[in-house]
């Protein structure tokens, strides 16, 4: 099963085994990740998934719909590697992806 | 004090249905919402966009199944009570008083939570000064133009309210519209005016950037802004508005003393009742083994609910199950002949 690593602001570091085909939202909720919120369930609708993507990673994975950069606009403190983890689905290709949680997602 | 014999808190399509279910069965409701107008989630997150599990219905928009709910509670004469947030919900021997922050007061017997994940609140600036200006300097809304006029306003989004407000109090003030990257949002019409209005010199577009700091003792003086290029502009300002669309928050509902687990309320499956007697929670916001956040998984929810809340609104009575289709009393409570 790919490795997904969830980072939090204070520098604590989280890698969870995430199944084929689960968002990377999915894989944090599951797994009691704190720092996502995903009010909307992940209908791309709230932005309290937000993540930020390590930078090696931002070209391997797809790029973001126009919906989501919008949906990103509302996101709390939003920035060139912002993206909605609702949005990020898992693939043997995101295996070892890096995502660090914002502050706050509000 | 209004006595009714069912107060729902969430006018999204659950708390549509609860009105439906409630009614047929000759029981009274009043409706309570944070948002100026019924649908919830469906109304305020995705009204244009469509919904293909509502059963026997292919397709259709938020918006479409919330006018739909409208049309079939229409009968029932319902009361709203929008614009209002419930704040304390405390316990009178078998019944319940609900307070909103517009000091309404309600009792009933029974209430139904059907809030989603709570009510919407602007979402705020992040900076920590911005608090000490909000509703004197800055403003997640536009409640009065009067007092916008002949100022520097700094408005941040880029969004459809960002960009008409732009226009429209470009008539009277100089406009900074701020926002995080250079593409807008909004109808093409906007787009266009608005560019014409920047070279006509009205309004003024900053981007790529975001909020630095806000400068001022007792009022606000200038704004910072940071541009992704690391380059800094300091903004003469009178007033900030800000629109970054709506956050959804727990809120009070978290202090009722209802059993909580996360952000949803706890509750059994035979008729969706929290720890409290007569208090039931329906829709998103419960929990409950297998749970689906699911728009029909709700209204299964409220048509069990209503029952119960029958049993308590008229304990002297006894519950007949009826179809729709045949209950001459449910068709004259419909309206029909």
């Amino acid at each position: 099963m790919p490795k997904i690593i969830y980072n939090d602001n204070q520098g604590n570091s989280k890698t969870i085994e995430v199944e084929n085909g689960l968002s990377v939202m999915e894989g944090a909720i599951q797994n009691d990740i704190p720092g996502i919120d995903a009010d909307c369930g992940g209908s791309m609708a709230c932005a309290t998934c937000h993540v930020y993507v390590e930078e090696k990673w931002l070209n391997k994975i797809p790029k973001a719909e126009e919906a989501e950069v919008d949906m990103i606009d509302m996101a709390y403190e939003p920035k060139k590697n912002s993206r909605l983890s609702c949005q990020l689905i898992v693939s043997e290709e995101l295996d070892g992806l890096i995502v660090t949680t914002p502050s706050k997602q509000s | 004090m209004k006595k009714t014999d069912t107060i729902i808190i969430g006018a999204g399509p659950v708390g549509l249905f609860a009105v439906h279910q409630l009614g047929i069965k000759g029981l009274k409701s009043i409706v309570i919402d944070n948002l100026d107008k019924a649908g919830g989630q469906c109304i305020e997150l995705y009204p244009d966009k469509p919904i293909y599990d509502i059963p026997a219905v292919p397709e259709c928009t938020g918006e479409e199944l919330t006018n739909k709910l409208l049309k079939q509670i229409k009968p029932f004469k319902t009361e709203f009570f929008l614009n209002e947030r419930v704040e304390e919900v405390k316990q009178d021997e078998e019944n319940w008083i609900v307070k909103t922050n517009n000091d309404n007061e309600f009792l009933a017997p029974n209430i139904i939570v059907a809030g989603g994940v709570g009510s919407f609140e602007p979402r705020k600036l992040a900076v920590k000064e911005a608090e000490k200006f909000e509703d004197k300097f800055l403003f997640y809304a536009v409640k009065d133009k009067e007092q916008l006029k002949n100022k520097n306003i700094s408005i941040f989004g880029g969004g459809d309210s960002a960009l008409d407000w732009a226009l429209e109090l470009s008539k009277f003030s100089k406009i900074n519209l701020i926002h995080r990257r250079d593409e807008f949002r909004g109808a093409p019409h906007t787009l266009s005016e608005i560019k014409k209005l920047e070279k006509e010199g009205k309004i003024f577009i900053k981007t790529p950037c975001q909020l630095e700091s806000i400068e001022g003792k007792d009022k606000i003086d200038t704004i910072t802004i940071k541009f992704d290029s690391g380059k800094i502009e300091q903004i003469k300002t009178d007033v900030v508005l800000s629109f970054f669309g709506l956050i959804m928050k727990l809120g009070p509902i978290a202090e009722w003393g209802l059993n909580m687990n996360k952000k949803t309320i706890e509750v059994n499956s035979k008729n969706f009742e929290t720890n409290k007697k007569g208090i039931f929670a329906a829709g998103d916001i419960c929990s409950y083994p297998g749970k689906l956040k699911l728009i029909l998984s709700g209204f299964h929810e409220v048509a069990l609910a209503a029952v119960e809340c029958f049993k308590r609104a008229r304990p002297n009575e006894k519950y007949r199950f009826e179809f729709t289709t045949s209950s001459k009393i449910i068709q004259s409570r419909l309206g029909k002949k």
